[in-house]
């Protein structure tokens, strides 16, 4: 399994606010197990997915000159679930960005039903700080691959 | 101008904001690593949340200066130098240092960051501009 949990963007205004859809599906394996007879999205895979929105957000400001590191959940706060055939739609909304890092206010909606919605913040890593080495790369929100999510999309009416 | 009241409770809730901790437990006198729980994540998450409540500009390490015990001559059988609190002092002039020298080991330098600590450090600011 590959570590994308959004789907597609379906609208990005630069510095402003993103929305990704991330399809729910029989097919992910670990819906199975969670949980046997009730398959729903688990919420920390919803926090990774809306991370992974507002990162990319917050990423673009600054051309992707700098690693975006999920650094921390504020707040977040589960209304609803989300399970097999749903789509969720996360909207993020950049709160604040500068040298250090940024921050996104997040919700996620399947229909008009708010799901979740999240405070997220974040840190950019650059590759010469004297840390660097000691970072997962586990956390970084995203990696030049789930860039090429910006770039899918395309309907096959070619809109 | 604010007074130094209102300062406290706008701190207050930003602390209970940043750290998920309850008002009450947000006094004067608490320090932010042992009483509240902030990890140093927390630091930066406070230090955006002051300058967005506050409307100020907080520069890197001005509020919370990282490594203070890095300097060799600043630390000596673990307890902090007359040399190293006269830097203290003049690195954070809103820190309580005189008694932090009263038992000067370097593991006490955190209960330095305390709710008082930030509150006089916005103080000063909001006096400043």
């Amino acid at each position: 399994m590959r570590w994308f949990w959004i789907d597609r963007f379906v609208e990005f205004e630069s510095g402003k606010f993103a929305k990704a859809v991330k399809n729910v599906s029989l097919a992910e394996e670990h819906l199975h197990d969670h949980f046997p007879g009730f398959a729903i999205m688990p919420g920390s895979l919803m926090i990774e997915g809306m991370a992974q929105t507002g990162g990319i957000l917050l990423g673009e400001v600054n051309d992707f000159e700098h690693i975006v590191i999920l650094a921390k959940v504020p707040k977040v706060t589960f209304h609803s679930w989300a399970v097999p055939g749903d789509s969720l739609v996360y909207t993020a909304t950049l709160t604040d960005s500068r040298d250090e890092g940024g921050g996104v206010d997040v919700t996620a909606h399947v229909g008009d039903r708010l799901v979740a919605e999240a405070e997220i913040m974040f840190v950019h890593l650059d590759q010469k700080d004297a840390q660097f080495g000691a970072i997962d790369q586990k956390n970084f929100v995203f990696s030049m691959n789930l860039l090429g999510i910006l770039d899918v999309g395309q309907a096959g009416d070619g809109t | 101008m604010a007074s130094r009241d209102e300062i406290f409770e706008k701190v207050q809730e930003t602390l209970v904001d940043a750290l998920g901790v309850d008002d009450d437990e947000v006094t004067e006198e608490a320090t932010l690593v042992d009483d509240l729980g902030a990890e140093s994540i927390d630091f930066l998450d406070i230090v955006f949340r002051l300058e967005k409540n506050f409307g100020i500009k907080i520069p890197r390490g001005e509020l919370f200066p990282e490594n203070l015990a890095a300097d060799a001559s600043f630390v000596d059988d673990g307890k902090v130098t007359a040399e190293g609190i006269a830097t203290l002092k003049e690195k954070m002039p809103h820190a309580d240092i005189d008694s932090f020298a009263n038992d000067p080991k370097v593991e006490n330098i955190q209960s330095l960051f305390t709710v008082n600590m930030i509150t006089n450090f916005v103080e000063n600011k909001l006096n400043a501009g």
